[in-house]
């Protein structure tokens, strides 16, 4: 009897020499407070989570700290440039994050439109160019035209994470065709970053054969997001693994499952 | 008192470094990040970092945030 080949190796993915097992980064906004938001991290099994900068409330030192909740042993911060629309703001961000943090594995995302919250590819790049001469390694949120994706590879991006659908808006993914030609062609891990709404999304795209997937309001949104970070997590494994086993061909007609011979 | 931006805000402070600014506003230095003037002042810096009337101090943590 053969193994199922699930039990060979452990499945894992590795980005700027760092391993991990979980296929689903988590955000860590828009929950009702950081206690929830710590409970569907923990089931979401995600082992980063994505973490912004701001200033320091002056007025209220003592507010619920991030950190207090969602903790550093038990999570790899991934610390973004949300809200950055240049690429010295996004430069000077991510440094402040690495002094606080003391790592430098970034997730970088320079956005144009508030409206449609695209990320501006040209700014993106020439902050990349900065960032890696820094010395970080850039994990760069994108849109998913192919050919910006392979220049952000050779600028040194150590993952490429496209769009699925707009942040937050829980579309879905809507560009299975850019996503596969990205895939394909990448060297580094491709995550699928912002578009999941709900647990198949994450399927579809897992099954598109990216390393991994980055969501936020999809958890934050739902009714209960403790129960809908156990059905990403789920979601994940699932869309890995049919990625994995290779899907059947499709077919216009019929094929019976059952056979033809012997019927009575 | 020394006249400075704290966090974009114009400030009066007694705090001759660094390190007293960050326990004058009564928080743990050790889940901060300090800029002044547009650089990074390294954490082990905080005491040997003055604090000069007209000087830009940025004074930031982490926050939950995805995209």
């Amino acid at each position: 009897m053969t193994e199922p080949t699930a039990a060979l190796s452990p499945d894992t993915w590795t980005v700027a020499g760092r391993t991990f097992s979980s296929r689903l980064i988590v955000g860590t906004g828009k929950y009702k407070d950081y206690a929830q938001n710590a409970a569907a991290a923990r089931a979401s099994g995600a082992e980063i989570v994505t973490v912004a900068v701001r200033r320091v409330n002056l007025t209220d030192p003592n507010q619920p700290m991030l950190m207090d909740y969602v903790k550093q042993d038990e999570f790899t911060y991934l610390p973004n440039t949300a809200g950055c629309f240049t690429g010295e703001d996004a430069v000077r961000t991510l440094r402040l994050a690495r002094e606080a943090g003391g790592w430098n594995l970034v997730k970088l995302e320079v956005l144009s439109d508030p409206k449609t919250l695209y990320p501006d590819m040209e700014e993106t790049l020439r902050s990349l160019k900065l960032l890696v001469k820094d010395g970080f390694d850039v994990m760069v949120y994108c849109s998913d035209d192919p050919v910006y994706a392979k220049k952000l590879e050779e600028a040194g991006a150590c993952a490429i994470m496209p769009l699925g659908a707009p942040i937050g808006s829980g579309l879905g993914i809507q560009n299975r065709v850019t996503l596969r030609i990205i895939i394909e062609n990448a060297k580094v891990p491709v995550l699928v970053d912002a578009g999941v709404g709900t647990a198949s999304d994450a399927a579809v795209g897992m099954e598109l054969g990216c390393d991994a997937i980055l969501m936020n309001t999809a958890i934050a949104e739902a009714k209960d997001p403790i129960r809908m970070a156990v059905a990403m997590k789920h979601a994940v494994i699932a869309g890995r693994e049919a990625y994995l086993a290779g899907r059947m061909a499709k077919k216009l007609y019929a094929d019976p499952s059952s056979p033809l011979a012997g019927l009575i | 008192m020394t006249k400075i931006l704290l966090n974009g805000e114009e400030t009066e402070v007694l705090a001759a470094n660094v390190m007293a600014l960050i326990e004058q506003i009564g928080i743990d230095p050790r889940k901060v990040a300090v800029e002044r003037n547009l650089e990074i002042v390294p954490k082990s810096a905080y005491v040997a970092t003055p604090i000069e009337a007209g000087d830009r101090f940025e004074i930031v943590h982490f926050v939950g945030g995805g995209d």
